[in-house]
């Protein structure tokens, strides 16, 4: 009884532990797209992800993102 | 024995949901993607004109580089290759710093990747990029 609940628990680690790497190994290419586009928005301070006008960069707060 | 279990199985599915979570939005706030960020940001405002001119243009691997050197005055070409090499500087350290801060060095190449159609996806009208076979106004 016990043995088996030992062999049973082992075996959910090993389920959850290879998840874990499986999630890890490759390239979060979705969540890479989305901290790029957060952060090509802040460096040329798009609004709304639209095309911001660039000829008056005013005096915008330096590091609030704007949503 | 078996609380001893219990206990360590609820330690590992903690670990396992920060991992996810992890995976699931990437970390981009620590203080030296900030200052990246900010260091960036001071410089478009130089090198918006210069975009807009044609003299410089996105590169395909997520860099800028000069397009067209005669945009500009002869007498601004050294500081506009001076912002140009800056900005690179910069570009590269955030990519660096991206996969780093993640735990994966070897994203870099990726992060890169991802950047530079982002930067040319989000450029304004009217902006060069570097295309398959070229520069390319958007």
């Amino acid at each position: 009884m016990r043995l088996s609940l030992v062999t049973g628990l082992g075996l959910g680690l090993a389920a959850v532990l290879s998840a874990c790497v499986t999630i890890n190994i490759y390239f979060p290419a979705a969540a890479a797209e989305k901290a790029a586009d957060k952060i090509i928005e802040e460096v040329w301070q798009l609004k709304d992800g639209q095309q911001a006008p660039a000829e008056k960069p005013a005096d915008t707060p330096a590091e609030t993102p704007a949503k | 024995m078996k609380k001893l279990l219990v206990g360590f199985m609820m330690i590992v599915s903690m670990f396992a949901a920060n991992w996810v979570a992890a995976a699931a939005d990437l970390e981009v706030n620590t203080p030296a993607i900030s200052a990246l960020k900010a260091s960036m940001q001071g410089r478009h405002g130089q090198l918006s004109p210069h975009y807009s001119a044609g003299a410089i243009g996105l590169t395909k691997d997520g860099m800028i580089a000069v397009k067209d050197a005669t945009a500009v005055p002869l007498k601004d070409r050294g500081a506009l290759n001076g912002l140009v090499s800056a900005e690179n500087a910069d570009r590269a350290n955030l990519y660096k710093e991206i996969a780093t801060a993640n735990g994966h060095p070897e994203w870099q190449g990726d992060i890169q990747n991802t950047f530079a159609g982002r930067w040319i996806d989000k450029a304004q009208s009217g902006w060069w990029y570097q295309g398959a076979g070229g520069w390319v106004k958007k």
